[in-house]
Order: structure tokens, then C-alpha cells, then sequence
């Protein structure tokens, strides 16, 4: 995708919730405010683990 | 976004409490929620000795390292569970770890020491494998903390765990397990007293906590656990929480706190039909132990 891109709008735009990821931009967490610059690489990790408890 | 404690650049938001944090104000949240929780619900007592309970993953990792920093006397405990390449792969996280901070990590492997493994076991016993995984890991602590005299075993259930567990109980109405659900496990007769200091901490932080503070943990699910019900009510109640923050903790505080008590009776009453299992020794409601009878159906032994 082309930048710049703020993170609340890169994860609607992926239908991702945002309660159920990280979003790392060139190794770094950020806000869901933060923009994301042109070349950034950017990571979204989701968080949710189930399984046997 | 500005830190709300030191008002630096925020690398994380934590929307339920209106706040964000810089990384070194994040950590230290965790720790003072952890904290927090330790004393509220008076969870370990001072000089007791804390067996945690390690998967590789994030949230036992995050808790190993927090009541490490805390400075409790905790070793960690990691159980094989033979799932091919997930099993080999979590325990090298959880045993780097250990090394890392030069902790003590005491092994249980279930193909090595009980003959069997859960993708076995599950079709054996005709159970999900989510279930036989659970019912394995819940003897397998218990058995390890009463075998190395620990005080307390401490589990890395966080906020999102808990609080889809009480969803599924409430949809079933299941009233023993509710009677059960508490942060606090008291011990007894066989069972050893098992805590959950992570409840007031969201699964999104405990990673947020491992990313932050380098702490490598396996991110892949459980190749098992895969569209299972459970994490189908995490995403139901990660649904709600986006449109209203909070949801979430008001849904477990508010049951822990006010309907608890009600049906903590439900719990009390099983408790009394316990007796030792005849093949382990373990608490048990029925002739042999769940434990027991998974292993004899895998062609392990228990």
C-alpha cells in the first residue's frame, strides 16, 4: 500500500479489529494515530491465542 | 498520542483505561497491575515458592519475567506435549528464556515420561484436543508443584482468557464451572493452590510487554486450537470491546465480584465428593482420574 497511512485506517482498511493486534512499523510499536510513512515495513500481529486452559 | 505518565511520545494504547504509554511507563503498568492483583486477592505470601506454569507463548513468558522483576522466588515449568513442530518450537522459547535470566525451567515431556502425546491421546479418547490438552496440563501442574514442594502454581490466564471463559459459562449456564471460576484457586487435599495474577492484564499487553521488552515468544497458534470456541468468544467480545472499551473488564470484575459469591456453593459441593484416584493419588469426582483414563485409552501410562 502507499503512504502516508495512519494505523487506524490501514487496519480498517484490512478489516483487522484492532483489539486483536499489534501494529510494529520498522521494529517499533505504535498508536493506532501513528502514520506510517512510504517504505515502512510494517508488521500486524495478532495477539489472540485460545486453546486448552 | 502522549504517555499518560510522563507525557513522552506513547507507543501503546490501551484503549479500556483511556490511556497510552511510552515503552518504559507500559512496563511498568503491567508490573503494578500485576502487583496489584498479587495483593488484592492476596495471592502469594512473602518467602512462598511460585511455580509457573511456561508454554512459549506470550503471556506465561510475560508473567515469568514480571514476577521475576517483582522479585518472587519463581521457577517455570514446561510441558511437552508432543504436537510435532509446535511442541519443538515453544519449548526452545521457554528455554531460552530461562537462560536469559538464569531461572530455573523444570521439564515434563508427555511422550518421553507417560507414553503418549495429545494428537494421540484426543483420538484415543475420543476428545477435542483442546480438552485433552487441558485435562493433561491441569494434572501435569498439579502433580509438578506438589512433587517439588512448591507453594503456588501460577498460570498466565489474562484478562481476554478469563473473560471468554466466564462468556461460554454464562451461555451454557453452567453453574459449577462458574461456582469455579475465580483468580484464586485455594489448595487442599491433593491440590496445590493455583493463582492467575495476569487477570487484569489484556492478551494485546502481554505481547505489547514481550515486544517491548525483547522477549521472544511463539506467536503461531496452536496448530490444535484452530477455530475453536474459544477463541470464536474472544473475537465476539474483541467485537464488542472496539465499539464500547471496557466491556470486557466489566464483565469479569463485575461477575468476580458480585455474582461469585452466589454460586461459589455450586463449587464447595463438588469439592466434597472428592477422593484419590486409586492409579495417581489426584483428586477426583469419579472412579479413576480424567489423567488416568486419557492415558490408558493413548496406550501411555499414567
Amino acid at each position: 500500500m502507499a503512504g502516508p497511512l495512519r494505523v487506524a485506517a490501514l487496519l480498517e482498511h484490512l478489516d483487522v479489529n484492532r483489539e486483536s493486534v499489534l501494529v510494529i512499523v520498522d521494529g517499533t510499536l505504535v498508536t493506532g494515530d501513528a502514520t506510517i510513512a512510504e517504505g515502512s515495513t510494517v508488521e500486524v500481529r495478532p495477539v489472540i491465542s485460545g486453546g486448552a486452559l | 498520542m502522549r504517555c499518560r505518565s510522563c507525557r513522552g511520545p506513547a507507543i501503546i494504547d490501551v484503549r479500556r483505561h483511556n490511556a497510552a504509554f511510552c515503552a518504559t511507563c507500559f512496563t511498568k503498568h503491567c508490573r503494578d497491575q500485576v502487583s496489584r492483583t498479587i495483593d488484592s486477592y492476596r495471592m502469594i505470601d512473602t518467602g512462598q515458592k511460585v511455580l509457573v506454569a511456561v508454554s512459549g507463548g506470550k503471556d506465561s513468558v510475560a508473567l515469568w519475567d514480571i514476577l521475576l522483576d517483582l522479585g518472587y522466588d519463581v521457577d517455570g515449568l514446561y510441558i511437552g506435549l508432543g504436537i510435532g513442530d509446535y511442541s519443538d518450537e515453544s519449548g526452545r522459547y521457554a528455554r531460552d528464556y530461562a537462560r536469559s535470566r538464569g531461572a530455573t525451567l523444570v521439564e515434563v515431556a508427555l511422550p518421553s515420561d507417560y507414553g503418549f502425546d495429545i494428537p494421540t491421546g484426543s483420538r484415543a479418547a475420543k476428545r477435542a484436543p483442546c480438552s485433552a490438552c487441558g485435562l493433561s496440563k491441569r494434572h501435569l501442574f498439579n502433580k509438578a508443584a506438589l512433587d517439588g514442594g512448591y507453594d503456588v502454581v501460577a498460570t498466565g490466564h489474562n484478562l481476554d482468557d478469563e473473560a471468554a471463559v466466564l462468556f461460554g459459562n454464562v451461555l451454557r449456564w453452567d453453574l459449577a464451572y462458574l461456582g469455579r471460576q475465580s483468580p484464586v484457586l485455594p489448595g487442599g487435599e491433593g491440590f496445590a493452590r493455583k493463582v492467575k495474577p495476569l487477570v487484569r492484564v489484556g492478551e494485546r499487553e502481554t505481547a505489547a510487554y514481550c515486544v517491548i521488552k525483547g522477549i521472544d515468544y511463539i506467536v503461531d497458534e496452536c496448530p490444535m486450537a484452530a477455530g475453536n470456541r474459544h477463541i470464536g468468544y474472544k473475537e465476539a467480545l474483541n467485537a464488542i470491546e472496539a465499539v464500547s472499551p471496557g466491556t470486557k473488564s466489566a464483565f469479569l470484575f463485575g461477575f468476580l465480584e458480585r455474582v461469585a459469591p452466589l454460586v461459589a456453593a455450586t463449587a464447595e459441593e463438588e469439592r466434597e465428593g472428592l477422593h484419590p484416584c486409586p492409579e495417581c493419588g489426584s483428586p477426583t469426582v469419579s472412579d479413576v482420574c480424567a489423567f488416568c483414563k486419557l492415558a490408558a485409552r493413548a496406550g501411555g501410562a499414567a
